[in-house]
This record gives structure tokens, sequence and C-alpha cells, in this order.
């Protein structure tokens, strides 16, 4: 019999148990209790997060669908239309790194192919614990043999991502996974039931007992017992979403399909009682139909359970043959379990007995929402930094030591195990801004990347939410692409602490103030809360994925330095902004302050100009200025294009080290024809931007201010070894 | 000049290799693994991919594929027959070529431009390229190849490597083997030539906005070789 106590073994509070006891003015039964379970915990309901979110900006010409899908869709012309979506998988591949991983990645391609696209590019955004810490090691290769398991499989390029290591990651790393899908406009597919008496269609996998309750797992925090919950962690098989993803892609080019839905959290119970309600429909399912991989399954299990690589769709009538027939050939299973009603109740059978009966309203509209209590971070005092401190430290020993530094360094190790050119469309492999593939067998490309930065978040939620958005905005705009809108994917702590909660409304209150400002939507994304060990939580970490459109690739830009006797150009005003920088905290040991200030008119301004010179093609290279500043922003300009460069600190009341590792915002870093200069200055003043002239590109060695000087096999060394010799250890 | 592509269950470079044969001018089309029967072909390609999910060894259970025994008996009859990767995975499993593709030495899979030597350039795949020399791509799992002592030698005493890694300036050492292979091989032939099987993905470097143009020599050549 259910009761309370097993209703908070269910992860349900006392208040909600009552409120289900009401809603079905009965007890309900231990199956109804796992399915209320699954569709209110925090993964599947936003329950804490729903009355934020509504304020984030998610229309706009270029939208073709926003959030509440599968995924986003938007528009890039001539027919054209890019899916896409980023993910959380932290839980899960703590556990056990190498599936959770795998997963993640499974998932988001389903995300995105359930819709009609065919995925074109993977990205991932995945944070460890600190590098000293006894985990760290077996994480980020278990975490990044994963991904690659997975997305190499199915045959589609890892083209970006992300990796940053950080004490507070210790006992909870996070794994965030982006795919990009194209689509035609006219062949979207959506999760919306219509229509009474269609067959319900189950495809793909078996159901096994793999990964029950693993979005209720996904809602609470760990304790010294996680290891315990290693059979809620799901196991991927990608073979199998590789045959799935071409049958699927099969069936869609005809028009049997009314709706499709795949199932991932909480599997056949949301993806049936989401296709219903968003229909406003009902639906009843024969579970005895259910191709199960294990014997003597009960209704509970095969509801709950997250085996992976399924699919749920809704069949025009008598279209039943042609759908078989697909899925035969590509040696899936396929059964028809069930079909629509209009009871607008989802209705379980098992051994001809109704096992379930609960209304879609009280599982759906009814699910709670919890406005709860947050707690505002001031803005911290800024660090005055006496001119002792900088006294002994020499340009180049400093700079050396920052591109080494974990997060600054170079992340071969990690992508060069990701197949990042399959397909034949890859232009920009990672390493770079952005990501870009083309779009087969046209003049287009789109771009993408996948940014965050915990620190600043950290230090000052409000601003560091505005400061991800921009980077996005950066990172596309360096490689010449027109941004067009973004995802995200919101990993923070507990909730239920005031403080965690106000980092994830400030954040929230940035992010959207930034993506209205530069009309960047969101259009898809998911949180994750509970990111915590005991009492530690990881510091507030936005990820956002960013999307942005080349209208002819032949003229994407890259970062490499490309010929002697260019002029270098810093784009932006630089203060010398150093709290919270790589700088300050590697160098000076320094971890308070705020993070750099944003200016969004600056911000908007900057990236449109620098896009404008692009598109007159009056730019050979460019590169944002980030972690690290203007000089190691250089420093990976020359590393990459294997050429010197000669600069001089402009005349500013700022000294050398704020200059050159301050993290100001806004910033660009380009390099030009001398043949070009006049028309170029010409454009940055009509435009009021501030532009400092630092130097020109040269044969060999960096050499600052004529008085420091760094070969580039030195630069070479520092950013690239640091990784490679701690994975080998 | 006409070919085929074969697809697997879980072959995931069949298109990129059908875009490369057109752009070079052969008329291509693609095989579905279950019929039986080959069309009219000048070239057959075994592309990559996991076939089978690279479930038992890789390329083992394509091997056993229906259409495999037309692709057997066209190669033994002096067709010209390709594996790339997986495709190569494919054919030293139906034992066409000698040897056997194990884990990479660092057990890690590796995605990167390699420089490859040509050993023999005398055969209908790499003879009139004018350079030693090619700058290829590899993307695999499982491309350490390794054959017996014995096999190593009738290897060589036929002249059946085809290709070895190399650095660029053409030097066959250890330091650039990242794989593990066995002398550095990349890519070997059956004892007549008409069979090569070989890691290096061709159909990658076919446009000076991907990876690099060394394909596009490989390509151009062989239809050159073949007309």
């Amino acid at each position: 019999m259910v009761n309370e106590k097993i209703a908070i073994v269910h992860g349900l509070n006392k208040d909600e148990y009552k409120k289900i006891c009401n809603l079905l003015k009965r007890v309900p039964n231990i199956t109804e209790l796992g399915i209320f379970s699954a569709m209110w915990n925090e993964h599947c309901s936003y329950k804490t997060s729903k009355l934020h979110l509504k304020n984030l900006p998610t229309g706009g010409k270029k939208v073709i669908q926003g959030p509440g899908e599968n995924a986003g869709v938007i528009d890039i012309g001539d027919d054209d239309a890019i899916v896409f979506k980023i993910e959380s998988h932290n839980h899960p591949s703590f556990i056990e790194p190498y599936q959770g991983a795998a997963t993640g990645v499974g998932g988001i391609m389903r995300d995105v192919f359930t819709m009609g696209a065919r995925p074109i590019a993977n990205l991932n955004s995945i944070h460890f614990g600190s590098p000293q810490h006894k985990k760290t090691r077996n994480l980020l290769r278990g975490v990044v043999h994963g991904i690659g398991g997975y997305g190499n499989c199915i045959g589609v390029p890892t083209i970006a991502g992300q990796t940053s290591f950080d004490e507070s990651y210790n006992g909870n790393i996070l794994v965030n996974a982006m795919t990009l899908g194209l689509v035609k406009k006219n062949k979207i597919f959506y999760s919306k039931a219509t229509g009474l008496n269609k067959p319900i269609i189950y495809v793909g996998s078996k159901t096994g007992r793999d990964g029950i309750h693993g979005a209720s797992m996904a809602s609470t925090i760990f304790d010294e017992k996680i290891e315990e919950k290693k059979p809620t962690v799901q196991v991927g098989d990608p073979f199998t979403e590789k045959l799935l993803l071409e049958a699927c892609l099969e069936l869609m080019a005809g028009n049997s399909i009314i709706a499709i839905q795949d199932m991932g959290a909480a599997g056949l119970t949301s993806s049936s009682i989401e296709m219903a309600s968003k229909g406003k429909l009902g639906v009843e399912l024969n579970l005895n139909e259910v191709p199960c991989r294990e014997l003597k399954m009960t209704p509970y299990e095969i509801m709950l359970s997250e085996s992976q690589e399924r699919m749920l769709i809704v069949l025009e009538n008598g279209k039943e043959d042609i759908a078989k027939k697909i899925f035969d050939k590509w040696n899936l299973d396929f059964a028809i379990i069930g079909k629509t009603t209009n009871s607008k109740k989802i209705e379980l059978y098992f051994n001809k007995e109704k096992v379930v009966d609960i209304p879609i309203a009280a599982l759906v509209e009814n699910s709670p929402m919890y406005d709860r209590k947050w707690k505002k971070t001031k803005l911290p005092k800024k660090n005055k930094i006496e001119k002792e401190q900088f006294k002994n430290l020499k340009i180049s020993n400093v700079l050396n030591k920052i591109l080494a530094n974990p997060n600054v360094c170079n992340k071969e190790w990690i992508w060069q195990q990701y197949d990042h050119t399959v397909m034949g469309d890859t232009i920009q492999k990672p390493g770079g801004d952005a990501g870009v593939v083309r779009i087969h067998k046209t003049n287009k490309a789109v771009a993408a990347s996948v940014d965050s930065s915990a620190t600043y978040c950290w230090a000052h939620p409000l601003t560091g939410g505005k400061q991800i958005v921009c980077e996005s905005w950066r990172n596309l705009i360096s490689v010449g692409a027109e941004p067009i809108a973004i995802t995200n994917c919101l990993n923070f702590g507990n909730p239920e602490k005031e403080e965690n909660m106000g980092e994830f409304v400030e954040c929230v209150q940035g992010l959207s103030e930034a993506s209205k400002y530069l009309n960047l939507p969101v259009v898809s994304g998911n949180v994750s809360f509970y990111n915590q060990t005991k009492e530690k939580s990881i510091k507030p970490t936005p990820s956002i994925g960013g999307v942005g459109l080349i209208i002819d690739y032949k003229q994407m830009i890259t970062m490499d330095l490309k010929k002697i006797d260019n002029i270098i150009l810093v784009i932006g005003k630089t203060e010398g902004h150093l709290d919270q920088s790589v700088f300050s905290r590697e160098i000076l040991n320094e971890k308070n302050g705020p993070p750099p200030e944003i200016n969004l008119f600056n911000e908007k301004n900057n990236g449109e100009t620098v896009l404008s010179l692009i598109k007159k093609n009056l730019i050979k290279s460019a590169h944002d200025v980030s972690l690290g500043g203007i000089i190691t922003a250089l420093a990976k300009m020359c590393i990459k294009g294997k050429i010197g460069i000669k600069i001089k600190k402009p005349n500013y009341l700022i000294n050398q080290f704020e200059y050159l590792f301050g993290e100001d915002q806004g910033r660009y870093i380009v390099e030009i024809e001398k043949n070009d200069y006049n028309k170029v200055i010409e454009i940055l003043n009509k435009s009021s931007i501030h532009y400092d002239e630092l130097g020109i590109v040269t044969e060999k060695d960096m050499i600052i201010d004529d008085k420091s000087k760094v070969t580039i096999d030195e630069l070479i060394t520092s950013n690239t070894n640091w990784l490679t010799n701690y994975m080998s250890k | 000049m006409n070919s085929c592509v074969i697809t697997f269950p879980g072959s995931n470079c069949d298109r990129d290799m059908d875009v490369a044969l057109k752009q070079f001018g052969f008329k291509n089309k693609m095989v579905w693994h279950n019929d039986i029967e080959l069309p009219k072909s000048d070239l057959v390609v075994l592309p990559g991919g996991f076939s089978y999910g690279d479930y038992l060894r890789c390329g083992s259970m394509a091997s056993k594929s229906k259409i495999m025994q037309s692709v057997i008996n066209f190669a033994k009859t002096g067709g010209m027959l390709m594996g790339i990767c997986n495709g190569f995975q494919i054919l030293v499993e139906t034992e066409l070529v000698p040897g056997v593709l194990l884990r990479n030495k660092y057990l890690e899979f590796i995605c990167k431009n390699v420089f490859v030597k040509i050993n023999n350039s005398e055969n209908n795949y790499f003879k009139n390229i004018k350079k030693n020399t090619l700058e290829l791509h590899i993307a695999h799992n499982e491309g350490n190849y390794f054959c017996s002592d014995d096999q190593m030698k009738e290897i060589e005493d036929n002249n059946q490597i085809a290709l070895l890694y190399c650095d660029e300036n053409g030097v066959v050492n250890e330091k650039i083997n990242s794989n593990g292979s066995s002398k550095n091989i990349a890519g070997i032939f059956n004892k007549e030539k008409n069979i090569l099987g070989m890691m290096p993905h061709p159909e990658r470097m076919i446009d000076s906005y991907l990876s690099g143009v060394d394909g596009s020599i490989f390509f151009e050549n062989l239809i050159n070789n073949l007309r």
C-alpha cells in the first residue's frame, strides 16, 4: 500500500503527496506514484525554475520554435532550418563517467532528430574538479571516452567544446552536450498528438531495468552512498541509435507521422504524457505490448525505465505497415502499444487489468510550481593591487604560466579523441573561437560555440550571466558568423538554499538582459539543480550554446595570424580589470573581487562593427579577448599561425600587466593588411569605436615593448604540454 | 567509370565517399548490405564507420553480410576493391588482405591529419601520383596493424605495403607512428594489388576548406588510371 513514507522515498515531499491524493481523490497505487514522482521531479517539471525562465526572450524573426519542444528551431534562409539544444548529464557522469557522458550525447542527438533534423554537429561543455583531486583524471578520461564513443560511432562531428577545472566540481562534475541538426522548414516534426484513435507506436531498443528513476536521481544531492546509485545510470548503445536515426529519417520522408517524441528522462511516462498533454488528448497503452529486454518486468518498471534509443510515435491510421517495414529493414523493434483517446487521461493496462488511471492535467498543469526564497549577491569590492605586487614579475614567465593553466591550455588531447571531420563539412575544427560546419552542398555555414564562466558567475551572478551571453556572441562574430540564437544549460546547486537559488535567479536575469539587448533569443535549454555533494555546491555554471550563420563560407575567419607586416589592432577599450582574472587568481593568488563589467552598448557596437569589417573582407584573422587577456589571445594567434609578433603597449595610465592580462569585456584582436589600414580606421572612427594599434606580425618570436621576448616554440610548449603530461601520469 | 559504395548498418562515411567519388567523375551507386548482387562497377568501396557497432570485432560481422560474397567474387576476379578505415577492418576479416587491426597503442581514438609515404606505386591506385607523400586524415580506434612474422615476410616479399605513416618530409620513424602499427603500416594490398585496405580517409581531404587537398590528388589519379 502506498503511503506518505513511500512517497518521500520517491523524492516527493509531504505536501506534494497530499496534493496527489487530492487530485486523484484517492491514494495512488505504486505505479501511479512512480509516474507522479517522475513527472513532478525538478528535472521534468521545472517546478523551481519555471517562474524565472519566463523572463528569458524566446521569440524573434528567425525563431521557428522556441522552448517547449524537444529542441529549438531557427531559420537560416532558403527553406533550411537549424534544430539545436544543449542538455546536462551531470549526475550520471559523476557516478559512471563513460556511460553517463555517452548517453548524454545520445540523448541530445535524439532530441534533435526527433524533430526531423539530421544531426550535423556536436559540442560539449565539461567541468571537472581540481586537477589534484584523486578522481579528476579518471573522470576526465571516462567522460572523454564516453563522448567520443557515442558521437564517433553515430558519425556526427564534434566540432567545439569547453573544458574547465575548478575545485567546486570535485564532488559533482558537469557534462553538458549540445547538438545541431539540419532540417527543411516544411519537414519539422513536433510532439503534439492530434486526432482520436491514432495508433501509438513504440520503436527502437527494448525496455530494460536500466535507468529506473534516473530523472529523480538527477534531482537530488550526492552523499557518500552515491556509488549505490549506479543502477540508475542508463547504458547507451550508439549502434542502435544510428539505426534509429536512419529509420526515423526514412519514415519522416513520407507523411505517416503525426507526432513523435523520444523517450528521454522518465522514459515512456513523460513521452506519452507530453504528447497527450500538448494535443489535449488522452492515451491508452497496453503495457504487455511494450518490447521488454528482461523477464517479468512490472508496469512500474516499464513506465520508469530510462533505457536508451527508444521513440514513441503517433501514426496516421493505415500507415502501420509502411512504418513497420522501415523499422524491420533497420532491425529495430516496432510495436503498436496503444492509441490516442478523448479521455484526457493516461490509462494503462497490464494483463488485461487497468493499472493506471490519471488525468493528464493532474500530472502536467497541476504540477507544483515554487517561488523559492533567494538571496541577492552584492557586487564585491574592487581589490587595490599594490605596485609592489608587480615588481618581481616577468611578462614572459607570467605568460608561459598562464598558457599552461589548465583552464587556458590547449585541449587537443581531448578533441583528438572526437571525430571532428566526419560528414566532410567541418571547415573550422575544435580549438578556434567556434566550430564551423558547412550546410551540405551550399555556400552557407553555421558556427557554434559553447561557453561558461563559473568564476565570474560565482563572484557576481548578475554580471556573470550577462558575460556568458556576450562571450558566446563574440566567439561567433570572431569566425565571421552573424549570431542568431542561443540555448542554455543552467547548472546550479541546491535551490532549497537561498544562496544557490539567488545565484540561479540573478544569473538568469543577467542572461535575459544580455540576450534581449543583443537580440539573441533563447530557443531551448535545460536546468540542472542539486549539483552538490553534501554541503558543497558547485559554482553557478550556466553554459551557453550559441549558433550563428555565415552566408558565404569563404568569408569565414580563423584566428591564426596570416602574414608578416600585417597590422594588429585591439578593438574595444582596455581598462585593466584584473579582479577574477586568471592573472589575479593564479599569479597574485587573489580570489576575491568583482568580475569585469559588461557594457552592452559597447558589446553590440564592437561586435557589429567587427562583423561588418569581416563582410567587407578587411579582416585577415580575429580572436576575442577572454581568459588571460590581450597577451594570451595574441599568443594563441601566434601559436596557430606559427608566426611572430612585435607589440607595444599604448600609452595608457594603467601598467603593463593590467593592460596585457586584464580581462575587460567586449574586445577583439584583429589582423588587417597595411593597405586596408585607412579604410578600417575610418569605419572604426565612424562607429565611435575605441581601438589600440598594437603592432605588426613578424617572422618569428613574440616581442613585447622591445624588452621581453618569447619564442613561438616556447609558447607552444607551455600551451600544449600540460594536459598531455597530466593525462599520461 | 562506375563505382559503388556498400552501406552496412552502422557505416557512417558512406555518404562522404559517395560525395568524393562523384566529385571526381565516378558514376557512383549506393548498395545495401542485404543485397545479393553488385551493380556493374569498376571500383567497389567499403566505407568507414562502425558497421554493426564494432560488436564482436571491428568489421567481423560485416564481413559475413549477404553482399560480401559478391564483393569477394568481384575482387577475386581482379576487380578494384578499396576498404577505408572500417572498410579496411572488414577486408582483414574477410582475409582478402593479410593481418589484423588491433586497438591503437594508447587505447584512444585518434582523429587528426597524418602524412603517409607511398610505398608501392606500381598499381592502379598510386601509379602516376607525382608526390611521394600524401597528407591524409585518420579517425579510428582500431588501426594498429599487426601480422605474424611469416606474414610480414610474405607481405614484404610481394611488395604489398601500400602506405606507411611518415613525417612531413617522408621519413618513416617510430615517433610519428601514432597508433602503433607494425612497421608504420597505414595501408596494404593483396598480392595482386587490386585490393587496397587503408586506415586514412582520402574522402575527407578533397577541398581546401576541409583538412586538406591530397585526397583530391588520390581520387583524380585513381579515375585516370582506371580510364
